[in-house]
């Protein structure tokens, strides 16, 4: 039997997840003899719109040319799997989505705004097209890429991780900033994948995993209130990597508005 | 020799060395990432002399006065739940040949001898209810064999947090049975009581003097005041009753609003046994470690069918906890789930206090028409 | 004994059911002892992804092959779905209860299932056909939402016309030329000649409907413990541990997965539990 071809495409994203595979080290050599790679641009293979079994995308959507090429990867692949926050939530890049601002800044920027071809909106991949699994973070966890690779070399579905950061915070044994130090942790809103990172190292949660299942984005927000945080500083804990995603967008700019409006 | 004897402070490390040379790991409290836990400790110098906290909901707080005491704190991040079960471990594992066969391999339980220091009375009650869950049904070889391998020093607990209420379920803060020694602290050394044949072959081997009454009743003393100072309580009513007759009362909703279903709780509670488990399979295919780790039922896969979810939303998911823990554990295993520990109440994110939710939904006369 | 260490099975033989449901017959590759009762279910762990609970459909284990009948819904059971004849999976059990065939004996009996093919409920029947004497009338009701979803027709077909057994069904929404009952599976009570005090019922299904018929057949004189059904709930360990089927105080994969009625009445079917 042939061995299942992928690819990996770039979006507009910074790289950094795709070098989640390029430091999977052994791990990689591993893959590069389970799966065919036909194209990986930061691997050095090119081959764009070679027919493959697993495509990944990292990235949003951004500008007009990556509205076709989003259309031809996913044409030419059997399973689009998004790769980090950018592709999955629109990233950091969405941030520009949030005031509808995007023309006034390509000219205050560019000295000749006519060659920047960026569409309004920097999206996420399955704004466009249908995606089949998504992995989130910023950058991905290099551990749940392979072993989400592995399920789909079975034939199986990766398993989806859902739960809140605090979850795995517990099973780590870290300790808890928000009750011992009143950190704004965003933690319990926040989708596990990271290992708890950030709490191991007595640093808060920032939620780069995207939003957890059932996330009661309201009661923390009025938590984060009690700690001290102003109405546009809890705009920010939500309004940073993820912004475009739903649940964050929605309690963002419940705060933002307050926050910003008289500013 | 007598079921007590006081051991001066500064033989406390005779404890620790006859322990170690008995080949016990000793683990006992110190203090890391500004909490008291459980940690491998070989030198009472490690203990967290001085220490003492300061417990609210959603609030840990340490602070350091100048005494000598190790053991004047109330409850530390976890009691002995991670350390018999743990937060994940492996059960089994597969392995996968070129022609398709299987062959599965247990993994080896962890037999190691394990002591631990510093016990309360609650955490002894917990680890009770989790020798029943584990161990007298169907019997789990990985949580038996580490709890076969432990020994208790328990600790007579004189300094209860404010989140702390094991005096209103009758769990502490003497601790009554579970432990092979119980210590009560006094400001110049412990007395020590035997609870347990191999105790009384640990003490034997200490430099203990002879207990005075004046001594015995300067502990008694503090452990009834500790349990006097305890200002939280459960209702008194037949809980799992009234509580399974209110499943439509309006304080669900009151407090899944509150609530950021986030499994804090559950993870820190000493008696929830819940877990899940998964694969994690070797990159190529051809071994597989079949593993478990904590889970809760205020996670989706808790109730997960496939098409449905027996508790989609919070409302679901904390009557689960509670109506479990105070309710339905009853049913299983003839008490209540709740030890009085408060870490529920301390490690909650948004301080949701079980005590105040249970006695507002247990308050006044049941609601018309409690049937669903 | 490590109950949760799986032995390896191996598929003999494999039939399909339905567009998205097929049954694998399984053979342990080891020479240890297996036995169970209708009821009863094993964990299948597919190699590398996970564990399922799926219920033994088989009749009995003699001849050494264990029949499973499994829905291709989600993650482990599509991969099931892949495998083929010669594969070899993970299996480990049976767990819980089952079915009170013994008490049964001596009394008609009442299989009344509704949702998808009711693979608990098979077993019974089963059962019955191989032990035919020491049961009286055997009454099958089945409901489903669409007659599309009605799998096993042809069993069914013949049970039907077995001595002594009815075959009764119902749709919600029926295809042109269907002769059994539109609307609801308690609706063909109506049908039944009940001997009240001489009946069993094992009901299995979606639970609003089976605390429906267990109301009605009690209604119509069954005693409450004379009722049992099969419940669901997520499993992880089958053995009592993982916490994830409790049913109120009640381990479903331990205490169940069969209940008489009055066990599991105070929830049944109240959302949460
Ligand atoms: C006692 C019992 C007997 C069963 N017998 C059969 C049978 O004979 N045939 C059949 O087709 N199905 C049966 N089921 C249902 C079957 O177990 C689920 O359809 C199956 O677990 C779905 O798994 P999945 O990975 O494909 O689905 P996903 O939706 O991807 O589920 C993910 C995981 O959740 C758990 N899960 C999901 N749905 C269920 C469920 N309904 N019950 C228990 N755990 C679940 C499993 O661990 C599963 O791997 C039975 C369930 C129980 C509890
Ligand atoms: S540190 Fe953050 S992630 Fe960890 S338990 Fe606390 S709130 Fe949750
Ligand atoms: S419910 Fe809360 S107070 Fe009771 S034992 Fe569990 S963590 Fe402790
Ligand atoms: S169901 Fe909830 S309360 Fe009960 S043991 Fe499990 S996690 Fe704890
Ligand atoms: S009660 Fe508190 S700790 Fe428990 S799930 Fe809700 S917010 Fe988290
Ligand atoms: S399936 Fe684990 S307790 Fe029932």
């Amino acid at each position: 039997m042939d061995k299942p071809s992928i690819a990996v495409h770039k979006f507009s994203s910074c790289d950094g997840c795709q070098l989640a595979f390029l430091n999977a080290g052994e791990d990689l050599l591993k893959l590069a003899g389970l799966v065919d790679i036909r194209h990986f641009l930061e691997a050095g293979v090119a081959d764009e719109y070679a027919r493959v079994d697993i495509a990944f995308v990292e990235g949003s959507v951004s500008t007009t040319d990556e509205l076709t090429r989003i259309q031809r990867v996913r044409g030419c692949s059997r399973y689009l799997v998004t790769l980090g926050a950018c592709a999955t939530a629109g990233g950091l890049q969405a941030l520009r989505n949030l005031d509808g601002s995007n023309t006034a800044w390509k000219h205050a920027v560019y000295a000749q705004p006519g060659f920047i071809h960026t569409l309004d909106q920097a999206e996420p991949v399955s704004a466009h097209v249908k995606v089949d699994f998504e992995l989130w973070g910023c950058p991905v966890n290099g551990r749940q890429v392979l072993a989400a690779v592995q399920q789909l070399l079975f034939g199986v579905a990766p398993l989806e991780q859902r739960d809140k950061v605090c979850m795995e915070c517990k099973r780590q044994h870290a300790t808890c900033v928000m009750v011992t130090e009143g950190r704004p942790c965003l933690g319990p809103v926040t989708r596990t994948g990271c290992g708890a990172l950030c709490p191991r190292f007595g640093r808060d949660c920032y939620a780069c995993f995207g939003p957890a299942e059932n996330p009661n984005t309201a009661a923390l927000s009025r938590r984060l209130e009690g700690l001290g945080l102003a109405p546009a500083d809890v705009a920010r804990r939500f309004l940073f990597i993820n912004s475009h995603a739903p649940a964050f967008n929605e309690a963002g700019r419940q705060h933002y508005r307050q926050g910003f409006s008289d500013d | 020799m007598d079921d007590n004897g006081f051991l001066p402070r500064q033989a406390l490390q005779t404890l620790l060395d006859v322990l170690r040379r008995q080949g016990y790991r000793t683990i006992g409290p110190v203090v890391q990432d500004s909490v008291v836990q459980y940690r491998d400790i070989d030198a009472t110098d490690q203990l967290p002399s001085g220490w003492t906290d300061d417990q609210a909901p959603g609030r840990y707080r340490l602070t350091h006065v100048d005494s000598p005491r190790c053991f004047a704190w109330a409850t530390g991040a976890q009691a002995l739940k991670p350390h018999l079960f743990h937060a994940r471990e492996v059960l089994w594992s597969a392995r996968r040949d070129d022609t398709g066969r299987l062959a599965f391999s247990e993994q080896e339980p962890d037999v190691r001898r394990l002591a631990v220091i510093g016990a309360r009375a609650c955490d002894l009650a917990a680890l009770n209810l989790q020798d029943r869950h584990f161990l007298h049904t169907i019997n789990d070889p990985y949580y038996a064999a580490k709890r076969q391998g432990l020994f208790v020093v328990a600790v007579h607990c004189a300094y209860p947090a404010d989140t702390c209420f094991c005096a209103s379920t009758g769990d502490g803060p003497r601790a009554k049975q579970g432990f092979d020694l119980a210590l009560s602290e006094l400001d110049d050394g412990f007395i020590v009581e035997i609870g347990s044949e191999r105790g009384r072959a640990i003490a034997a081997q200490l430099p203990l003097l002879a207990t005075t009454g004046e001594q015995v009743r300067e502990a008694t003393d503090a452990i009834t005041e500790a349990a006097n100072r305890q200002f939280r309580q459960l209702p008194s009513t037949h809980l799992r009753d009234t509580l399974f007759s209110r499943l439509q009362h309006p304080r669900w909703d009151d407090v899944a609003a509150r609530c950021l279903a986030c499994g804090n709780c559950t993870s820190v509670c000493p008696t929830c046994f819940c877990h899940a488990e998964h694969d994690d399979v070797e990159l190529g295919g051809t071994a597989s470690r079949h593993l478990r780790e904590w889970d809760s039922c205020f996670s989706e896969g808790h109730g997960h069918l496939h098409g449905f979810n027996v508790r989609p939303n919070t409302h679901h998911r904390y009557r689960q906890w509670m109506t479990h823990k105070l309710g339905s554990w009853h049913d299983q295993y003839g008490r209540s789930g709740c030890v009085g520990c408060g870490r529920c109440i301390t490690w909650c994110p948004v301080g949701i206090d079980i005590t105040e939710e249970a006695n507002a939904i247990c308050a006044g006369d049941l609601p018309q028409e409690g049937s669903p | 004994m490590n109950h949760y260490l799986p032995r390896e099975a191996q598929i003999v033989a494999r039939t399909e059911e339905s567009p998205n449901t097929f049954s694998l017959h399984l053979q342990l590759t080891d020479a240890a002892p297996y036995s169970f009762a209708p009821g009863q279910f094993n964990m299948l762990y597919l190699y590398g992804s996970g564990e399922v609970p799926i219920s033994i459909v088989s009749g009995s284990a003699e001849d050494g092959v264990l029949v499973h009948t499994i829905r291709a819904l989600g993650r482990i059971t599509k991969g099931l779905s892949a495998l083929r004849v010669g594969d070899r999976i993970g299996l480990r059990g049976p767990y819980g209860r089952g079915w009170p065939m013994r008490a049964a004996e001596e009394h008609d009996l009442i299989i009344v299932t509704g949702g998808l093919g009711c693979a608990p409920a098979v077993s019974i029947i089963h059962h019955v056909l191989m032990h035919r004497e020491r049961y009286g009338h055997l009454s099958i009701l089945q409901g489903v939402k669409h007659t599309d979803d009605l799998i096993w027709r042809e069993q069914y077909d013949a049970w039907a016309g077995l001595p002594d057994v009815e075959v009764l069904l119902a749709a919600d929404v029926a295809e042109p030329g269907w002769r059994g009952h539109v609307g609801l599976v308690t609706a063909l009570f109506d049908q039944l000649s009940l001997r009240a005090g001489q009946t069993v019922a094992m009901l299995c299904g979606p639970e609003l409907m089976m605390r429906a018929a267990a109301q009605d057949l009690h209604e119509r004189g069954l005693a409450a413990d004379a009722i049992h059904l099969s419940m669901e709930r997520n499993m992880q360990c089958a053995v009592g541990h993982c916490g994830h089927c409790q049913f109120g105080g009640h381990f479903v994969c331990r205490d169940g997965p069969v209940f008489a009625w009055p066990q599991v009445r105070e929830l049944l079917g109240v959302r949460g539990f």
